[in-house]
């Protein structure tokens, strides 16, 4: 569903993806670890559509269009999901009422009905519990004063709100302790579908203990270096990138 | 469930440019062009008021004409011509307010534009409406239900026919005469205008509202309005204002007088939306108002909330004298520039009796070319002792071509006062939107939510019926703000 072909992208002026190639089918999970630096965040963006990430070379087709022709707007209710390593804070706005902007900008964009407050409320709840997401956080404004790992539960809680083709988990991990971790890990693996892919990043091995993928690619310097099954991401543990960098793609 | 979450989708919804820029088309009677004494004089007898009204109004001309026009404030615009303006227009045949039923048709059609309900509707909203077309005020409701307890409210032409001691005793004492070059300007040529007054211990049995719009062309539109809060009393008071597109400048300057007298309360609203000019600064309402309170009795409070989104400039300064002891102030401040508007506005606290207390919290937001003042001033008199006052002024920009400013003025004559002033300025934050966008919103919709957001303080001041309006004003205002 996802087919990313010899894909260069700048920023500033910078090219950070040199060459990138990677296809992720329907429904598969798809690990992608590299080093600091290695373009983890900025491949992620530019699936997202931000502005400042400007494709330079290659192609990139979601569901076999062209992704780089849309709106990030549009790519999201198209389905496309990212978690964000960063989750921004928009003071005033209770998360709720975020929630119930962006589902209903995504429903409206699909033709769908729109949801009335109450509706929403009751579906937010559903999703919450099972994410340790309290009523009180929902009444907070978006992401101000929350915790690293509520922040990451509630990217997660919009993962499970949106219901998207593709989830994109950008160093989901980082920041969390065990404990967190696992809480956010079993969320993400609540939300495996046959009909779901997601691309997990990250910097770590220790995530895909918990959300153990179909797929692993190390990036690094911009491109693929290495891929093949969940053992790879042991291996890298076991020997580190500088091993990987040395050999070319 | 919050009021902000019911309207966000709203915001979207209402994709117009400037939704109130209709003409009602109904012949109008007006006062010969220009102004002089006899424009005054005019006035007064269409009015059929008392000598000594006529003689306030013409002290006023007299003295208006030996002053100039301030020039302090940080706003651009063209010389006004006064005498390229008429100062008086009222819907023909309908001098002194009518019941609902014979009013014309074509106004009510134009109400309903507006969005106001002036029918059945209004009892179960709850509001009173004192809808000034123009000049002259054509539609009253509910006065019954008001007079059960004891509430005058009526256009201030029939108070000043009707209860002319308590408008003589009152008029002119919160904003004198000769204040300033645009209310004294008022006071000459002022044609109508709403009259309050709440007798001793009683509360307000609905919130009052008034709406203003200015619909003849080349028409300055000068409404006084008067509030008296006697003893113990509480009052809410709402305006809400829209005026029709149209090329030319048109000129407001009106006076608002609160007097809060020993324990009571007065809560002054205002939604804000005249025509604010085109895209391209074409057009656009001059709005030039006096707004004071004064809180004459000890333990009084005016509370001034206002979202001002509209007119080409704006030049507004609702002001608390906080005359009697322990008496407080508030002032909750929205401003929106967006295109080439211009907003020049603020308060002023002066602080007079003993722990006086006042509280300003200002959202200046400044989209296109946009240029947003805040001018306050804080003042405390040897008197006053333990003064306290809170200030918050943030500012946020939108883009980077408007200008956000902030003028404090700080005076302190009392070694007890206790003044704080915080001032921030922001931009939305490109990650901000983009965590918006790739939730599915758009960005036009992002902007009113991170904006809203900003507001939130402010708007929570609101009513709930006008904090809704006051939502999707935001989103409306800074359409095309971002690309």
């Amino acid at each position: 569903m996802l087919e990313i072909k010899n894909l260069h992208a700048a920023v500033d002026g910078k090219e950070i993806l040199k060459g990138l190639t990677l296809s992720v089918g329907i429904g598969e999970v798809h690990a992608l670890m590299g080093p600091n630096g290695s373009g983890k965040s900025t491949l992620s963006y530019v699936l997202a559509g931000r502005e400042g990430y400007e494709i330079t070379q290659g192609s990139v087709t979601y569901g076999g269009k062209d992704l780089t022709a849309m709106k990030p707007e549009e790519r999201a209710a198209k389905g496309i999901f990212l978690a964000m390593q960063y989750p921004v804070e928009i003071p005033g706005v209770t998360t709720l009422t975020f929630l119930k902007t962006a589902l209903n900008a995504q429903r409206r964009a699909r033709g769908d009905s729109e949801l009335d407050a109450m509706s929403v409320l009751k579906l937010v709840r559903q999703k919450a519990a099972a994410l340790q997401v309290s009523e009180e956080m929902l009444k907070r404004a978006l992401n101000v004063g929350f915790s690293g790992g509520e922040k990451k539960r509630l990217e997660i809680l919009q993962m499970a709100l949106f219901e998207p083709a593709l989830a994109i988990l950008d160093e989901t991990d980082s920041g969390l302790d065990i404990d967190a971790l696992k809480l956010v890990a079993d969320g993400v693996n609540a939300l495996r579908a046959p009909d779901r892919a997601m691309l997990v990043i990250t910097h770590y091995q220790r995530l895909l203990n918990f959300i153990v993928p179909d797929r692993v690619h190390v990036l690094a310097d911009g491109r693929v270096v290495a891929e093949g099954g969940k053992e790879l991401a042991l291996e890298l543990e076991a020997k580190g990138y500088a091993h990987f960098m040395r050999e070319p793609a | 469930m919050s009021v902000v979450a019911d309207t966000q989708e709203q915001v979207a919804a209402l994709g117009e440019k400037y939704k109130y820029g209709f003409v009602t088309d109904i012949e109008m009677d007006r006062a010969p062009k220009g102004l002089s004494e006899d424009t005054v004089r005019f006035i007064s007898a269409k009015k059929d008021e008392p000598e000594w009204m006529l003689d306030w109004r013409l002290a006023a001309y007299r003295r208006w004409r030996e002053m100039t026009e301030p020039n302090w404030a940080r706003l651009n615009y063209p010389k006004i011509d006064y005498d390229d303006a008429y100062y008086y227009a009222a819907p023909k045949g309908s001098e002194g307010p009518k019941r609902l039923d014979e009013v014309d048709p074509k106004l009510l059609e134009t109400y309903k534009k507006l969005g106001i309900p002036l029918s059945e509707q209004m009892v179960l909203a709850g509001v009173a409406v004192d809808a000034v077309f123009d000049s002259v005020s054509v539609a009253t409701t509910f006065k019954e239900k008001l007079s059960e307890a004891g509430v005058i409210f009526c256009p201030i032409s029939e108070a000043i026919r009707d209860h002319p001691d308590i408008v003589r005793k009152y008029l002119g004492t919160v904003v004198p005469v000769s204040d300033n070059f645009f209310a004294t300007l008022n006071s000459a040529v002022f044609s109508d205008g709403t009259f309050v007054y709440v007798p001793k211990g009683a509360r307000c049995p609905m919130e009052l509202s008034t709406y203003f719009r200015i619909n003849a062309s080349q028409t300055g539109q000068f409404e006084r309005t008067l509030i008296v809060a006697d003893e113990g009393s509480y009052v809410s008071y709402l305006e809400g204002c829209t005026a029709p597109m149209r090329d030319e400048n048109q000129l407001h300057a009106a006076v608002v007088e609160l007097v809060a007298l020993e324990g009571a309360e007065i809560k002054y609203s205002t939604v804000q939306n005249w025509y604010p000019g085109d895209e391209n600064g074409l057009g656009g309402i001059f709005n030039f108002v006096t707004k004071r309170g004064d809180c004459r009795g000890a333990r009084s409070k005016i509370s001034w909330t206002q979202v001002e989104t509209g007119s080409a400039i704006t030049w507004k300064y609702p002001s608390c004298i906080l005359r009697g002891d322990d008496t407080v102030g508030e002032f909750y401040s929205i401003a929106i520039t967006n295109h080439y508007q211009q907003a020049d506005t603020g308060t002023k606290m002066i602080h007079l009796g003993k722990n006086t207390r006042s509280r300003i919290i200002s959202k200046g937001i400044s989209a296109g070319k946009a240029q947003n003042t805040y001018r306050g001033l804080v003042s405390v008199h040897p008197r006053a002792v333990n003064a306290r006052n809170h200030t918050q002024c943030d500012s946020l920009l939108i883009g980077s071509k408007c200008g956000a400013h902030t003028v404090p003025y700080i005076e302190s004559r009392n070694a007890s006062a206790r003044i704080e002033h915080e001032a921030t300025t922001s931009k939305i934050a490109e990650d901000q939107l983009f965590y918006c966008l790739q939730r599915g919103i758009s960005p036009e919709e992002a902007v009113a939510l991170i904006v809203n957001g900003f507001c939130k303080e402010v708007l929570q001041q609101l009513p709930m019926e006008f904090a809704v309006e006051a939502q999707k004003l935001v989103g409306i205002s800074l359409e095309g703000s971002v690309g």
